[in-house]
């Protein structure tokens, strides 16, 4: 009995993520988006249901066939009760139509299309980007409101609050989530693709958050991509492009972490560790992404993580440096700033990159000191030392902290 | 902030033609000052092979000259507090090495 027990436990969460957004986007799209909260309370229902009968009668042998057969059930029920309802209350006013509503469907097909639609549902311009990806995580991945405080350090009210307003605000736009129409889809899909790179982004770079659930973020961003990839509609260069620079940094993920979690600087990383399939892979939707002529940041992301995966070539860093001047030139940012002029340094030397880094006078940054502490190490200890201390002041997360100390450290042992 | 335009000029259109090393110069000028995100316009280049002065009486001169033999190469648009900001910004220009001057002009917004 509890070995039952724990196969069920075990298995549910995995179980949930995969199939209850897949289950929401079918009956979205079939009760329309503006009722979606109807589709996640069957969902919602059919999981629920899973667990007390899975708990006693042990895991049925397909999963998946077991909860779409439930929804497919309570979607019925469901549909029978309302039409009573409309009945007894209408009914003496005029004739209901009595035709059956379509019954819903979970075929492969109808759950790949549906999903695709739910995506560019939920990648809506009329919500702020922070919004859009509370509402891609809970919508189309199936995170928790806890999942997500945890990811973003934020209160689990915040997170809700945002959520309510967010879902308020497509209610009001009345996007049709039925047929994809080949307009509506170029028009959006630049918020899709942002929405997904920020996603990923979210899972990489951000120094908040437990570990796993951003390895779950990267995952989930490139599960959305490569769903974009499967519609021809969809599968743009700029898409391949974000699939490319998504493989390519998701390959490092196993090699910039330490058994104790502490972050590994890229030059010290284990290359044994980074994924060749995975580089092989961005390498494969690198080319798909070069087919046309369209150079997207994207693009530009993607061929400076491509450099990344090879080894010291002869001109790697001025590749790299000429790819960042594009990408400083399509859209400003702080970090992008500081990246172009590391690369900088790595080309013309740590003395004209100080030069150009103090330029920047970024200086809440904490980013910024630990620069241009890194650049005065070979010329300067004592002001590389205190670019450190200042980089270790500033930073408000706890790994950074660690890993600054750890370079800081290293300059007073000889 | 106000925004100044930095209008650049030549008198040798054989150097409308840069090699490499001097386009990737240019680059990393243009983009550093992106970096300082001082950029409000990334600009243009304009041709000296296609261009005409037109002069009145509708007379039209081949060619960008107008008085004298230096013409205009390009224009891009910084975002600086004060002119003598925008001023630092052009020095660092590698048009100096090939005898080009750079105008800056502040930019008088219509209404």
């Amino acid at each position: 009995m509890s070995e039952k027990s724990a196969s069920h436990t075990d298995l549910l969460p995995h179980l949930f993520r995969l199939e209850y957004t897949k289950m929401t986007a079918v009956l979205c799209r079939h009760f329309g988006l503006q009722h979606i909260e109807i589709a996640e309370d069957i969902a919602s229902e059919t999981f629920l249901k899973a667990m007390e009968s899975w708990g006693v009668n042990g895991v049925p042998e397909n999963p998946a066939a077991w909860l779409y057969a439930v929804a497919k059930n309570k979607t019925k029920d469901y549909l029978r009760r309302q039409q009573l309802f409309e009945n007894q209350v209408k009914g003496a006013l005029k004739t209901p139509a009595s035709q059956d509503a379509p019954e819903v469907r979970f075929t492969p097909e109808i759950i790949q299309d549906s999903q695709l639609a739910m995506i560019f549902a939920v990648c809506n311009p009329c919500n702020p980007a922070e919004a859009q990806i509370c509402l891609a995580l809970q919508i189309l991945c199936g995170f928790s409101i806890t999942e997500m405080a945890d990811a973003f350090l934020a209160k689990t009210e915040t997170i809700k609050k945002r959520l309510l307003r967010a879902r308020e605000k497509l209610r009001q736009d009345h996007f049709e989530i039925g047929e994809l129409q080949e307009s509506a889809i170029a028009e959006r899909l630049p918020t899709v693709l942002r929405t997904i790179y920020l996603l990923f982004n979210e899972g990489y770079f951000s120094a908040s958050g437990s570990q796993l659930i951003r390895k779950d973020l990267c995952a989930e961003a490139l599960r959305l991509a490569h769903l974009l990839s499967e519609n021809p509609l969809t599968n743009t260069t700029e898409a391949n492009a974000l699939l490319a620079l998504m493989c390519y940094q998701s390959s490092r993920l196993e090699a910039r972490e330490d058994e104790a979690g502490e972050t590994i600087l890229f030059e010290e990383q284990d290359r044994d560790l980074w994924s060749q399939e995975l580089i092989d892979k961005g390498n494969q939707y690198l080319v798909n992404a070069c087919a046309g002529n369209a150079v997207s940041k994207y693009h530009l992301e993607a061929g400076i993580a491509y450099w990344h995966t090879t080894p010291v070539a002869t001109k790697k860093w001025e590749h790299i440096l000429q790819l960042y001047n594009q990408l400083i030139l399509l859209e400003y940012s702080p970090m992008m700033a500081l990246n172009r002029t590391f690369a900088y340094a790595q080309v013309y030397g740590p003395e004209r990159g100080i030069a150009e880094a103090e330029k920047l006078q970024l200086t809440t940054h904490s980013a910024y000191h630990a620069l241009l502490a890194y650049l005065w190490i070979s010329i300067d200890l004592t002001k590389a030392i205190s670019y450190y201390q200042q980089a270790i002041q500033l930073t408000k997360s706890a790994t950074e902290k660690k890993t600054l100390q750890r370079e800081l450290d290293k300059l007073y042992t000889p | 902030m106000k925004e100044f335009v930095l209008i650049f000029r030549l008198d040798d259109p054989g150097h409308m033609k840069p090699s490499p090393e001097q386009m990737q110069e240019r680059m990393n000028w243009l983009a550093g000052i992106a970096a300082q995100n001082k950029l409000a316009d990334k600009g243009n280049t304009l041709s000296v092979t296609s261009g005409r002065t037109v002069k009145p009486g509708n007379i039209v001169t081949d060619g960008p000259y107008t008085e004298i033999k230096e013409f205009i190469s390009g224009y891009i648009v910084v975002k600086t507090d004060t002119i003598e900001e925008a001023v630092e910004l052009a020095k660092g220009n590698p048009i100096f090495k090939l005898g080009g001057n750079i105008e800056v002009r502040e930019v008088i917004k219509r209404d």
